[in-house]
């Protein structure tokens, strides 16, 4: 996989108290995406001008921003559209890994011969350029940004649809399903498609949490979902304009998000461990 | 040998070309009248031209012609060394981007080297030195490897910067302004290889031909540094091409944060403004450098590895 997402070589060996610890950060962010108001009772948009840039106290854990926003606030109240953002692009991601990589494998000949050739020419591609590309053809917006990053990561993907496809199709209840006058559709759905994409499901996970990094990292560069939007690399770019006086503005929704993918990533090794899963 | 690298070179005009296939669709692929955007972005406003107006343009882009044509004309180009025009600054992009390239480069390759150090350091270091070294070594791998760019772009920044004044704040190209850049880049990357070679070390540790060595009498750092370092470098070679991809984006990333000079800032400025033949210009420089470093990435690995050059 180019640079879009981390290898999956990428290894967390976290112990099963760290996998506890995952699990409660996954938990609270879902929380906050589907109702922010059970985890705090104030408004992200709130503005008090008499207490601008606070750096983090008891009233304000993580500080105000240079309206008097309450930073933890927004924090919580951005992870809906951030995590949108990540499983809308994972999602993406992988519909177009599917119909390539199923393609691919079980056409096979000339077709899979180009389809392989192009997979490796946007594997060969560094994946941000590939996502600038697409924000530079549809101008920034937060549909750019799903499409983006489903773009950029689908080639890693693809190939490793292709892979299982092929392995599985060779595999005896595939053959003997076959052999047994089943339809090649009824083969494909009931018997290729469940099995070929079950070892996947932790790759899938991994992908949300790379997608998030990566979301981030392009609205951190001001192309993202355009302001007044709390989403984390919104709130990153906001804050970028204050680096000199007020670090907790960059620091903290930042190392929200470094918790937010190491949690997800640990969650998918320990399902592709448990899974039995190969990565690629 | 020679005809495994032929090969590889043939390899590499295609991805380009088919690189520039993409770029080109791309452009097309911008939503409206290619004419009428370029002539508001040129002034400044947001109307429907005339087609006398836009005859100019048309005339001087060729958007008129077919667009077989026009793909002929820009792929051809490519190899002449034209990457085309810029929408916004009107002067040719090969222009544009020629002057920056020099300190973007500059930033990608120290980060390489120095996260090749930093790995390299660690894991000979860490790697069997005792159950807590250990675990230190492959924890702070682990943690280092999933930091995105951005972020430890800013706690440099912030901490070096901002508190400590050890480093300016805006680095320009200056060799103590570039170590936070070069840092930025090589601190995640090294976690990377690190737990590449970690793993290869640990294995090679156990060959025959280690204990022969330590038979010999040979110290333990010189059996690290003679015989297995050669060994467990192989993985992360091959990596070395793939990793230059996350070097570039995290490039673009870190001259923003340090405001300095190179692609990365002309980029983000084009993508902005959509300047297309800007971005797609930077696009095809940087698939040619990505190929080209994975052509030398083959020969480096034959060059550690004799058994590949016959």
């Amino acid at each position: 996989m180019s640079a879009l997402t981390l290898p999956s070589t990428t290894r967390v060996r976290l112990p099963s108290a760290g996998t506890v610890l995952a699990l409660v950060v996954v938990v609270l962010v879902l929380v906050a995406a589907i109702a922010p108001g059970l985890l705090i009772d104030r408004s992200p948009t709130a503005i008090d001008l008499k207490a601008t840039l606070q750096p983090p106290s008891w009233q304000h854990p993580f500080g105000t921003d240079d309206a008097g926003r309450d930073l933890l606030t927004r924090v919580i109240y951005g992870a809906r559209q951030s995590l949108g953002i990540g499983l809308g692009a994972t999602g993406l991601a992988f519909l177009i890994a599917i119909a390539l990589g199923f393609t691919a494998a079980l056409i096979g000949g000339v077709v899979d011969a180009v389809i392989t050739r192009v997979l490796e020419v946007a594997f060969a591609f560094p994946a941000l350029l590939l996502a600038l590309l697409v924000i530079a053809v549809r101008g920034p917006s937060l549909a750019t940004e799903i499409i983006a990053v489903g773009i950029g990561s689908a080639p890693g993907y693809a190939r490793m649809v292709r892979g299982q496809v092929l392995a599985v199709r060779q595999a005896g209840f595939v053959e003997a399903a076959a052999a047994l006058g089943h339809p090649r559709f009824a083969v494909i759905r009931r018997h290729l498609f469940p099995n070929a994409m079950r070892p996947l499901v932790a790759v899938v996970t991994l992908g949300v949490g790379q997608s998030i990094v990566w979301a981030s990292g392009l609205s951190f560069l001001g192309l993202g979902v355009p302001p007044p939007s709390s989403e984390w690399g919104a709130l990153l770019d906001a804050g970028r304009l204050h680096i000199t006086s007020s670090w907790w503005l960059e620091i903290l929704p930042g190392l929200v998000i470094v918790l937010v993918a190491l949690s997800v990533t640990a969650l998918g090794r320990t399902l592709q461990n448990r899974l039995g899963g190969a990565s690629r | 040998m020679i005809r495994r690298i032929l090969s590889k070179v043939v390899a590499s005009v295609a991805v380009v070309v088919a690189a520039a296939s993409a770029t080109f669709l791309a452009q097309l692929a911008v939503p409206g009248d290619r004419a009428t955007a370029l002539m508001n972005l040129q002034t400044g406003q947001d109307k429907k031209w005339t087609a006398q107006e836009l005859a100019p343009l048309n005339a001087k882009y060729g958007f008129d012609d077919p667009i077989v044509v026009q793909y002929l004309h820009y792929v051809t180009g490519l190899f002449r060394g034209d990457l085309g025009t810029s929408y916004t600054q009107k002067r040719p992009v090969a222009e544009v981007i020629g002057g920056q390239l020099l300190p973007s480069v500059t930033l990608t390759v120290a980060a390489l080297a120095v996260a090749w150090l930093l790995a390299l350091g660690v894991t000979l270091l860490t790697v069997k030195r005792g159950r807590i070294l250990s675990s230190l070594g492959s924890a702070w791998e682990a943690l280092t490897a999933s930091l995105p760019h951005y972020w430890v772009g800013v706690v440099l920044l912030v901490v070096f910067a901002v508190q400590l004044r050890v480093f300016p704040i805006i680095g320009g190209t200056s060799a103590w302004g570039t170590v936070l850049p070069v840092l930025t880049l090589a601190i995640p990357l090294a976690g990377f290889l690190g737990q590449v070679t970690r793993d290869e070390f640990t294995q090679v540790l156990e060959q025959p031909f280690v204990t022969t060595a330590r038979t010999r009498g040979m110290s333990d750092l010189g059996v690290r540094l003679r015989h297995v370092l050669r060994h467990a470098v192989l993985p992360a070679i091959t990596l070395s091409g793939w990793a230059l991809g996350a070097l570039i984006s995290g490039a673009v990333i870190a001259e923003n944060i340090f405001g300095r000079p190179g692609i990365g800032q002309v980029l983000v400025t084009a993508v902005n403004t959509r300047d297309l033949p800007t971005v797609s210009g930077i696009v095809l420089v940087v698939a040619a450098v990505y190929v080209v470093a994975n052509l030398l990435v083959d020969l480096a690995y034959a060059v550690v590895d004799p058994r590949l050059a016959r």
